[in-house]
């Protein structure tokens, strides 16, 4: 490329980007333009259609879940027997990679594809909320009161502006899985039911070599994993803190000193009593699984892992310990109906809908997957409150919490942070708290100003 | 040439082996450091569970067992189907547009050549991630999604490969073009007969990359196909390990990653001795 | 619009050189056909989407609402007192500059001592280029084992005698070995491109050389680098581009930690579209991206591509 060219070359590719630029922004402005045109065009042949075919034509919707195997067959068998109960009524299951569910959504809903039925996680639904997409549960099917009748209390998560946009079939707990081996060997005869009781134990069963390095872990600790929930619903409400203002607009974890008391517990594991550490074994999960920690905290999803790829494993599973008070966290994957579902559609969903969150449904659901029933009068049967491994989950449900979250990605990024601070960093664990609930109570602060903007 | 050589050898003979035997060395270090976590993932795919955490290379016990869980488990043939036909159409497609291309922009000289390249080059600036939701538009618009086409359509013609060729095509001595001219060859036969052979080994490499960056593809055919049976290798693997990564099972992850590189690692063996043919043939030496 | 410029570049020659019409004619049809097609390939898929994300920019966009209202600048306000995306820009320097250079070096040594033996060379290929082949995501999983707290590489320290190291958990380490990973990837490519960019440079060169009592040294920077040059300059184009857009194995190695300490302005750019939904912020932060390749790319091309002396 020649010197004088170059400068001459620049000049003339600017002008022909400005050049570019408007034909561009028209023609891009014109899809736009197709876009919003398609929609409404959509939304005036849908209600026409459903006159003419009340309930005798065949409506067709679609169910997005994510793909994990077990669920991604069960439903399958459930779209079958759910179409034998409604003939007019087909479902059709798509699946998406867990790590790309977002994206796929994201990409396939601005061109106009998008599911009669979502299934999302608790902690995406005031993201999906905000932008607008879905639409609250139809009250006549789902009646607020009678949510909040028979299912437990930590649904109230998706419980946005007044109104449930999402409903579960199935919710998880945490709970103290233990490995009994290990118990045996540090001759632990008792499981641990309060603090002090725990970080006495994880001691006792921490294993070290000559070295110093960890060959067993007292209790695994991983910040990216559960402790950001164990915090929050866990450690925090046990030590008589508050997470969140009654408005969801303030974090409250600095107003009570319970807040940092419970951070710090949770940091002396690492720092102070040493007995487990991030990244041992890939994480908490995988060392418990494979016998390098004796206590870990984790889910009831986890049971069914264990059960597949860990038979062997010989474990236990106990209440969380407590504190001032009994306090457990707990999460779920709800469905919920996007904006655009509207009449026979609307209808059929809604019907699905029950059907998900049917009794039998739930019962096949605790059976196959291994979550526990949303719903009180069925998680309460003592068929599963006097199971071994399901017992100590259930019992929790009472007490359990799940809070609400802006954007669970990016506030397990600043808790996870936050620990590292202390860590790595070696910054004081106060200091690391309060920057945390500093940058937590931003992004809610940012959130909320988006929000109120749009009123 | 080889006389002058074997002037230079003899007279420093010692020297000279020590020489080659340290390259050999050098080569060798770096053979490990090459292989290295390339053979534990094969290691690892042919792991007992209870020993994936053993450090050492070679397997205490070694069992096939996971290969056949996978191949019960995915379609992999499908895939593999699926991943050949779009990365061999695919190449095709990128080595007659892109040596063309790379042949006007390296031996013509016309006013707007420079922003022409520009242009071309200003498209590989922005990711792909940016780029996948017009993409979609456009595939949905067109009815493309969940099929090879629309796998495809993103990169018929890549700037990568342009720019490739014109930085080769540069080399090629214009006089031997001029006389083409001269002669009368017209310039398609030109391009064909004189420019391209000229640069056999560049479309090998060329060919060899395109094919690879085909198959490896990953963001864009996640987003554009639904069905299992339409699926690529690497989406694939990705909806299959999805599970799998929940109970951390390496095993199986490690050995469909082992089974979706093989073909590729067996198509590059092939392409070999393509390349040393092509060079051979060339008569560049 | 590219090929009206084209023609009338066309035409002013032609009046130019009205003698040989017909020889311009055949030649400029021949230009328009092999560059017309790519270039209205570009426009369509590569141009429209890339003016689409600039459209977006100035525009508030969640992804999942159909509405986009314009929002001026505010975007880029937002993302430059992010100080998130101000660390994203500076590690995607940092990966430029030990990525490039290592890659280029590493992928030029690798080349040239190939070059030298004759024995063993095909075999020698074909490992260097494995890496290359290998899915990102598979590699990245075998580094993060190798690198692990109670890995493989803390092990080999341990019996040495040394402090097992954080490797990925430190915000002073992570980026570094990331980078590493990426240059142990791509050896393979930067390898087989300067080994074809040397099988072009003629033999003879170097025979006159020898008999002139050039040394070792004196050959290579003397032919090999000056006729190299076009493929140089390809392949530091070419780095510093994709090191710019250093993506995959950032996510699935460290996902931008420590501390944000391997944040990318890709990684950022997505977390904003894919994982927030917020478009109008990612494409912000994508415009910036694009004027500093752009930017880069320009100088290098100014810089590097110097016309050779044969």
């Amino acid at each position: 490329m020649q010197n004088k060219k170059g400068i001459k070359s620049i000049t003339t590719l600017l002008a022909i980007i400005l050049v570019l630029a408007g034909c561009s922004s028209n023609s891009s402005g014109s899809s736009n333009d197709k876009k919003e045109n398609a929609k409404p065009s959509n939304a005036a042949t849908e209600p026409t259609a459903s006159e003419k075919s009340e309930p005798e034509k065949e409506v067709s919707i679609e169910y997005w879940q994510y793909e994990f195997p077990a669920k991604v067959e069960l439903i399958d068998e459930l779209i079958t027997e759910f179409q034998t109960l409604h003939p007019n009524i087909k479902v059709k299951q798509t699946n998406f990679p867990y790590d790309q569910y977002n994206q796929k959504v994201a990409t396939l809903v601005p061109a106009g594809k998008g599911p009669d039925i979502i299934n999302l996680y608790y902690g995406w639904l005031p993201k999906y909320v905000a932008a607008g997409y879905l639409q609250p549960l139809p009250q006549d099917s789902f009646p607020t009161a009678e949510i909040e009748k028979d299912y437990y209390p930590l649904v109230e998560a998706a419980k946005i502006d007044g109104s449930y946009y999402a409903i579960p079939t199935a919710v998880r707990t945490l709970a103290l899985f233990y490995n009994k081996d290990l118990l045996d060997k540090a001759q632990i005869k008792e499981l641990p039911t309060t603090w002090e009781q725990l970080v006495e134990d994880s001691i006792k069963l921490t294993e070290k070599d000559a070295k110093g390095q960890f060959v067993v872990e007292g209790l695994a600790w991983e910040p990216g994993a559960q402790l950001h929930h164990w915090y929050r619903d866990g450690l925090l409400p046990q030590a008589g803190g508050q997470d969140l203002s009654e408005d969801r607009r303030k974090i409250l974890w600095a107003d009570t000193p319970a807040g940092l008391e419970a951070f710090q517990y949770l940091l002396d594991f690492a720092i102070k009593h040493k007995v487990g550490i991030n990244g041992f074994y890939e994480n908490d999960s995988n060392a418990f699984m494979n016998g390098f920690a004796a206590l870990n905290i984790d889910g009831s999803f986890r049971l069914g892992s264990i059960k597949k790829d860990f038979a062997n494993l010989n474990f236990g599973v106990a209440p969380l310990p407590s504190y001032k008070a009994q306090s457990t966290p707990s999460s779920f994957w709800a469905n919920a109906i996007p904006k655009n579902v509207e009449g026979d559609k609307l209808k059929a969903a809604t019907e699905f809908l029950k059907f998900l969150t049917s009794k039998e449904v739930q019962e096949k659901w605790v059976d196959r997957i291994g979550e526990l029933p949303a719903q009180k009068a069925v998680a309460s049967q003592d068929k599963y409150v006097k199971d071994e491994k399901l017992g100590p989950f259930i019992t929790q449900l009472d007490h359990s919490r799940a809070h609400f979250f802006i954007d669970e990605t990016q506030e397990k990024t600043l808790f996870v942070d936050a620990t590292n601070e202390v860590l790595v960093n070696h910054v004081s664990v106060e200091k690391a708290f309060n920057d945390l609930v500093a940058k937590v109570q931003k992004l809610y602060d940012d959130y909320w100003a988006e929000v109120d903007k749009k009123k | 040439m080889s006389s002058a050589r074997e002037v230079q050898g003899s007279k420093r003979l010692p020297v000279k082996k020590l020489h080659t035997a340290l390259i050999y060395l050098l080569l060798i270090i770096g053979v490990g450091i090459m292989l290295f976590p390339f053979l534990w993932m094969v290691a690892t795919s042919f792991k007992i569970p209870q020993d994936v955490y053993n450090l050492s290379l070679i397997p205490e016990t070694i069992t096939f067992d996971n290969y056949a869980t996978i191949f019960k488990k995915a379609p992999f043939g499908d895939w593999i189907k699926n991943t050949l036909i779009i990365s061999l159409i695919g190449t095709a497609t990128v080595v007659i547009f892109d040596t063309a291309a790379g042949y006007v922009l390296a031996k013509f000289s016309f006013i707007g050549k420079q922003v022409i390249f520009l242009i071309i080059i200003s498209t590989i600036m922005v990711p792909t991630e940016m780029l996948i939701i017009p993409w979609y538009l456009i595939a949905n618009e067109f009815g493309w999604s969940d099929t090879n086409w629309g796998v495809l359509f993103p990169s018929i013609i890549t700037a990568f490969g342009i720019f490739l060729m014109r930085q080769f095509m540069d080399s090629i001595p214009s006089e031997l073009l001029d006389a083409a001219r001269i002669d009368g060859l017209n310039e398609w036969r030109i391009l064909l007969n004189i420019a391209i052979p000229l640069v056999k080994p560049a479309i090998v490499t060329l060919i060899i990359l395109t094919f690879i960056g085909n198959w490896n593809q990953f963001i864009w055919p996640l987003i554009v196909l639904q069905t299992e049976e339409k699926f690529t290798l690497p989406v694939g693997i990705v909806y299959f390990s999805s599970e799998l990564k929940d109970t951390s099972n390496w095993i199986l992850i490690m050995a469909g990653t082992t089974i979706s590189i093989a073909p590729l690692i067996l198509l590059f063996l092939i392409f070999q001795k393509q390349i040393i043919r092509g060079i051979a043939l060339s008569g560049m030496k | 619009m590219l090929t009206h410029v084209i023609r009338l570049t066309a035409r002013k020659s032609r009046e130019l050189f009205r003698v040989r019409l017909s020889y311009q004619t055949q030649r400029y049809l021949f230009i328009y056909i092999v560059l017309g097609i790519p270039l209205l390939y570009f426009l369509s898929t590569r141009m429209l989407p890339i003016f689409y994300a600039f459209n977006v920019s100035v525009r508030e966009w969640n992804l999942l609402s159909s509405e986009k209202p314009f929002v001026g600048f505010e975007n880029f306000s937002t993302i430059f007192s992010d100080e998130i995306f101000s660390k994203s820009i500076l590690n995607t320097f940092k990966f430029v500059l030990i990525g490039v250079p290592g890659q280029l070096i590493a992928g030029l040594a690798v080349a040239l001592l190939l070059q030298s033996i004759y024995r063993f060379r095909g075999f020698f290929r074909t490992i260097y280029f494995i890496p290359y082949v290998t899915s990102i995501v598979a590699v990245s999983w075998v580094f993060r084992w190798i690198l692990m707290r109670n890995g493989w590489l803390n092990e080999v320290l341990l019996q040495l005698g040394i402090e097992p190291q954080l490797f990925l958990q430190s915000p002073r380490q992570a980026l570094i070995l990331v980078t590493l990973t990426m240059i142990w990837q791509s050896i393979g490519f930067q390898m087989l491109v300067f080994m074809t960019g040397l099988e072009a440079i003629p033999r003879m060169y170097y025979e006159a050389a020898s008999i002139d009592g050039a040394s070792g040294w004196r050959k290579f920077v003397h032919i090999t680098l000056p006729l190299l040059n076009p493929v140089i300059v390809f392949s530091a184009v070419i780095g510093v581009i994709s090191y710019l857009q250093s993506f995959g194995q950032v996510l699935s190695m460290t996902n931008g930690g420590p501390l944000n300490s391997t944040t990318t302005m890709v990684l950022y750019i997505y977390n904003l579209a894919f994982q927030q939904f917020k478009m109008g912020r990612a494409a912000a932060a994508t415009v910036v991206l694009f004027a500093i390749i752009l930017v880069l790319t320009l100088l290098q091309l100014k810089v590097l591509n110097k016309k050779v002396e044969y």
